[in-house]
């Protein structure tokens, strides 16, 4: 006898299993023969340059952590959605004060400049009487040079 | 099904088993149809033809053809790369999003497992595709595959929670996460759909969650993770041959995955528009594919009609514009329940 969960464990099981079976299928009919230029990693064509696993940008982070914020909250909301009909004016204004204190938080976040990423800023070609349309950039380093 | 399943194979178990494998019955021949499709829809959307020769009619066998090569072709694994975990990516992706389809009821008759927290089930479970992702995208020890699994991860995460917020509207009017109640609760004319209930509040969730789902399957606008034009193949880089067919095969799975929660939970999934006519077991199926369908190929469309969105864009359109809205949906939609009572 299987609980409905088990028939869930199953699934994963079947879908296991078909990995496994379509993987060990391709390696009896492939070839394997590797050399060392093969098995380079992929850069374009070139040599790798560099390690691949260097520092990575902050905001990954940031966004990961606001993310449980707000993940953890809609855990919280899912069990009460079933069930807020029948517990009546008190449970829906329990969960609007959860969620006021959720969006000041979300406010101070938005605020703080911790939802914006970076953006590209366009360099505008500039026309010059004379000069012709050119890149911003260039002529500042005329102006330095 | 399982009653009649196991009046003729006496076997609880082994007509569990063969549940479980049924959507993997539906899920290998879709994907095969839809990478067609999808060339076809994209050719024609450009004035081309796509593939032509394999098989005859209009290069029906040309999926065919493709797995074919992939199945036999060699496997490489960078000499960089951690190999035991650029081996178990493929399984964790697979896995992941196949264990969705538990609770994606397919017709009256059929749901792989009868939970009551199915909706709740499937948002958890393909969070494991995320695992995987970043697995196959740090294993592999190339800049593109990381920087397309960070991407990845950056935005499947910031998109669940419009998707999870934007279900939440209609599980607060059926007070159920059962998706066969969900379904029930939808049945008659089209017009009981929940896409068309307590308008326009369930009309604007559901296409948040249209919307979201996109971007949870890496599908365009949202494709930054994949860019084809600057991260090569994003997380999928350095894969070939099977596991690479598998990743892709995923990929597609996901693909109805999501379709499929947006015609069961907003469109009545298995139920007919029109009322008791062409309704039944049977035609259930019928209708729950032809919806699933029916968003598989606006999903194609898109990639067609909109651009690729920066990352801060979709930073922005996620967190700034999603999440407020689907919060202020899931308080209308709360507040119109509490005064109906």
């Amino acid at each position: 006898m299987l609980t409905e969960f088990g028939r869930v464990f199953l699934f994963f099981l079947v879908g296991l299993v078909f990995v496994a079976g379509g993987l060990i299928f391709a390696w009896l009919l492939r070839p394997n023969r590797p050399y060392p230029s093969k098995l380079t990693t992929y850069e374009c064509g070139e040599s790798p340059i560099g390690d691949t696993r260097v520092r990575f940008n902050i905001r990954f982070y940031v966004i990961a952590l606001i993310f449980i914020i707000f993940d953890v909250e809609v855990v919280f909301l899912f069990p009460w959605a079933t069930v807020f009909k029948e517990l009546g004016w008190f449970a829906f204004i329990e969960m609007f004060v959860f969620l006021t204190i959720l969006f000041v938080g979300y406010a101070y976040v938005w605020r703080n400049g911790d939802l914006d990423w970076d953006k590209p800023e366009p360099k505008i070609p500039k026309y010059e009487k004379g000069v012709g349309v050119r890149e911003t950039h260039l002529m500042e380093e005329e102006v330095v040079a | 099904m399982k009653e009649f399943l196991i009046d003729i194979l006496q076997n609880e178990i082994l007509v569990y088993v063969l549940m479980a494998a049924v959507p993997l019955v539906w899920i290998i021949p879709f994907a095969l149809f839809a990478v067609w499709w999808e060339r076809k829809i994209s050719a024609h959307m450009q004035d081309r033809l796509g593939p032509m020769r394999t098989g005859g009619w209009h290069g029906w066998a040309q999926t065919i053809a493709d797995i074919l090569k992939l199945i036999q072709k060699e496997d490489i694994i960078p000499a960089a790369a951690d190999r035991k975990l650029f081996n178990l990516a493929p399984y964790v992706v697979f896995v992941g999003s196949f264990a969705a389809y538990a609770a994606i009821p397919f017709s009256a008759a059929y749901v792989g497992s009868e939970i009551n927290i199915g909706l709740f089930y499937i948002l958890a479970v393909s969070s494991f595709v995320v695992v995987g992702l970043l697995m196959a995208g740090w294993a592999s020890n190339n800049k593109w595959s990381l920087f397309g699994a960070m991407r990845a991860a950056a935005q499947i995460v910031s998109y669940e929670i419009p998707v999870a917020l934007s279900l939440l509207a209609v599980v607060m009017i059926v007070g159920t996460f059962d998706l066969q109640e969900i379904n029930r609760a939808q049945s008659g004319y089209f017009w009981n759909w929940f896409v068309f209930q307590k308008f326009p509040l369930l009309f604007v969730a559901a296409t948040i969650y249209f919307v979201a789902s996109l971007a949870e399957v890496n599908r365009t606008p949202f494709d930054i993770p994949e860019a084809e034009s600057e991260l090569v193949a994003g997380y999928h880089t350095e894969y070939g041959g099977m596991k690479f067919a598998l990743l892709f095969l995923a990929e597609y799975a996901n693909m109805f995955a999501v379709s499929a929660i947006a015609a069961t939970v907003f469109f009545g999934g298995w139920n007919s528009p029109f009322g008791d006519f062409m309704s039944g077991p049977v035609w259930g199926l019928f209708w729950f594919i032809s919806k699933g369908m029916a968003f598989i190929f606006v999903h194609m469309w898109l990639r067609w009609t909109l651009p690729r969105l920066r990352v801060d864009q979709l930073m922005y359109v996620g967190w700034k514009v999603l999440i407020p809205f689907s919060f202020v949906i899931v308080l209308g939609v709360g507040f119109w329940v509490m005064l109906a009572r």
